[in-house]
């Protein structure tokens, strides 16, 4: 019997081992691999080609680019983002698991769908475009419309990060603030916004790094201009097809580590707070 | 300084469900009242549309002779306790006591002396630069009472505040609000379940039942003159008996319990008799019962009775006035102070008393 027991309990404990070794596995594989491949390429063609690449003016432009419908981008989803997330738990009103499940929408579509449909209504013929011709502004093949796709397809990551702790908190502690005398305003800013900053946090580095790395539906509308309505991901999708793959790697690499800083940012950011609230 | 309370026939839906139904009551100046009822008797609605985080959709309150019900959250000053303490997590304990000072733009002068003066109140002046998750929960009650004070708010709001709180704690912080309240003397309006709480604190207390008011009273009248039968059933324990009035007595067959002259002749009613109530005599008006149980709980035993129709009895009696009368035996009782109502509907026909508490 003893025995019998004994080997469940080493055959659970190696089954265990197995599957954390599979998870390591899978994550080297699948995330560290295809990171330190990049970085291989990029230091074996040597210094002096990322130093070449980063001063050239085009690269120049797809980094300014990129960063400016990043900013814009972040702030636009995360302040729309927070209003649609409080409004979606603290309200309570017809359409509203309709207007949830609208949030999902960008999740489902093909980045390469929303551009088309964008030039549906912006380009040549579109439904908008009279419109914006009529007072000289350029939509498609431009800033706007590069900036519009960015904001559609990064809509859901602040309201899906923001909403469970919003729900989680619960509405005791702004109706504390508001017998304590404090408006509508100073309630959020003061007592909701500090309990959901972390998320808002996750939220808003998702959103970074997903504008940042855009490549489907901003391809469609940038109409590859370049030196113009060029962002990084396309600089990278243009160098590799022209073979200036020395480039395009760097470009890759520049573009990866953004990405990983952010996500060391918001930890390090996280665990500082931890430990400040833990401290005695 | 302090000021009464005045609710004046509000009623509150949500949807087609009445939580609260024309409750009128005044709570006088300086006082506890209790606001006890089961759950779901709407007493924390009550509570809320005080303080203005619930609208109700008929009636008034008033603070003196302030109308509340035109004013918003804010404009009413009132000092709010939550159950679940609704804290401000992340900020220490003295940023939560001085909130409602920072909102009011005092100086950083009076906050800090008046968060000192608060903090001190409540014994917790080690704690001040704690955070809410690194305290006990009757610590952190503690500081949402500060946080609620340092206003200095007309009224205090408590809704069921004991309530997450495990029994010796809340024993202890019961002892120590009562203390706070006879120092402090502002009127306070306690939600609760517990009707020991509000038995112990209360100056006054209105009894609720779906929505409703059942009696508003001293503790003394709500125990010893409950005005309808729930009330006698909910406050305290008591013994229900069904029975026929004739000639102001209620009739169970042979017994007859005395106090149900205002009942119509014939009808069916319902005797409740305390525990307590339930006296060891040699009177010849008394009732002879059998002895089914005894559980000695100390200086008394709670005894379980079975009367001659076949109805049993709960009944508290001093182990000196049992005579160590054994389990099987036979003893004489009397029923004292019986409260006769009229009886609701009877849905079952067996003839045992049942025991409400």
């Amino acid at each position: 019997m003893s025995v019998a027991v004994g080997t469940q309990v080493a055959k659970a404990r190696r089954g265990r081992r197995g599957l954390i070794a599979l998870a390591l596995v899978w994550v080297a594989l699948l995330l560290l691999l295809p990171l330190a491949a990049i970085f291989w390429t990029v230091v074996r063609a040597g210094f002096s080609s990322v130093t070449h690449t980063l001063t050239q003016p085009d690269v120049l432009h797809a980094f300014q680019l990129t960063a400016i419908i990043t900013v814009i981008t972040v702030l636009v989803t995360g302040v729309f983002g927070v209003i649609v997330a409080w409004v979606l738990v603290r309200q309570r009103f017809h359409g509203r698991s309709l207007l949830n499940a609208m949030v999902d929408i960008p999740f489902a579509l093909s980045p390469v769908t929303v551009g088309l449909a964008a030039v549906v209504l912006f380009g040549p013929g579109g439904w908008f475009q009279p419109f914006f011709a009529a007072r000289g502004i350029q939509v498609i093949y431009a800033l706007p419309a590069m900036i519009l796709v960015t904001i559609f397809i990064c809509i859901p990551f602040t309201i899906r990060e923001v909403v469970p702790v919003l729900e989680e908190i619960g509405l005791d502690e702004e109706d504390a603030s508001r017998t304590l005398g404090a408006s509508v305003w100073h309630t959020f800013f003061k007592v909701t916004l500090p309990n959901i900053r972390w998320a808002l946090a996750y939220g808003i580095a998702l959103t970074t790094a997903r504008a940042i790395g855009e490549i489907g539906a901003v391809l469609i509308v940038s109409g590859l201009i370049q030196g113009k309505t060029e962002t990084a991901t396309l600089f990278i999708y243009r160098a590799y097809e022209e073979r200036q793959t020395a480039e395009a790697y760097v470009v890759a690499l520049v573009l990866a580590a953004v990405s990983v800083g952010l996500l060391i940012v918001i930890e390090v950011l996280r665990h500082r707070q931890e430990k400040e609230r833990t401290r005695t | 300084m302090s000021t009464p309370i005045v609710v004046d026939s509000i009623s509150k839906r949500f949807g087609s469900f009445e939580a609260v139904r024309d409750v009128t009551f005044r709570a006088p100046a300086g006082a506890i009242t209790a606001l006890l009822g089961p759950s779901g008797s709407g007493k924390s609605t009550v509570l809320r549309m005080i303080a203005g985080l619930e609208e109700p959709n008929e009636g008034r309150i008033f603070m003196g002779d302030d109308e509340l019900t035109i004013k918003s959250v804010q404009e009413r000053q009132v000092g709010f306790v939550f159950q679940h303490y609704a804290l401000f997590r992340h900020m220490s304990v003295a940023d939560n006591v001085a909130f409602g000072l920072r909102v009011r733009k005092e100086s950083k002068q009076t906050r800090d002396s008046r968060v000192e003066e608060l903090l001190d109140l409540v014994q917790l002046t080690p704690f001040a630069d704690r955070y809410p998750d690194q305290l006990s929960g009757g610590q952190r009650q503690r500081v949402a009472l500060a946080r609620a004070l340092a206003p200095q708010p007309q009224v205090l709001l408590l809704d069921e505040p004991f309530g997450a709180l495990d029994a010796k704690v809340r024993q202890d912080l019961r002892r120590w609000l009562d203390e706070l309240h006879r120092e402090l003397g502002v009127t306070s309006l306690l939600v609760t379940h517990d009707q020991e709480e509000a038995l112990e604190l209360a100056n006054q207390i209105v009894v609720m039942h779906e929505g409703k008011v059942e009696q508003v009273g001293s503790p003394g009248e709500i125990y010893d003159e409950p005005a309808t039968p729930f009330v006698a059933g909910f406050v305290g324990a008591a013994n229900v008996l069904h029975g026929e009035v004739v000639d102001g007595h209620v009739h169970l067959g042979s017994i007859r319990i005395p106090g149900a002259a205002h009942l119509d002749e014939g009808a069916a009613a319902a005797a409740f008799v305390r525990p307590h109530d339930v006296v060891v005599t040699s009177d010849e008006d008394g009732t002879d019962a059998v002895i089914e149980r005894v559980a000695s709980l100390g200086w008394l035993s709670r005894v379980s009775l079975r009367l001659p129709g076949g109805e049993t009895l709960v009944a508290h009696i001093p182990n000196d006035d049992l005579h160590g009368a054994a389990e099987g035996s036979t003893v004489r009782v009397d029923l004292r102070n019986p409260k006769a109502f009229m009886a609701p509907e009877r849905d079952s026909q067996d003839e045992t008393a049942t025991l409400v508490s």
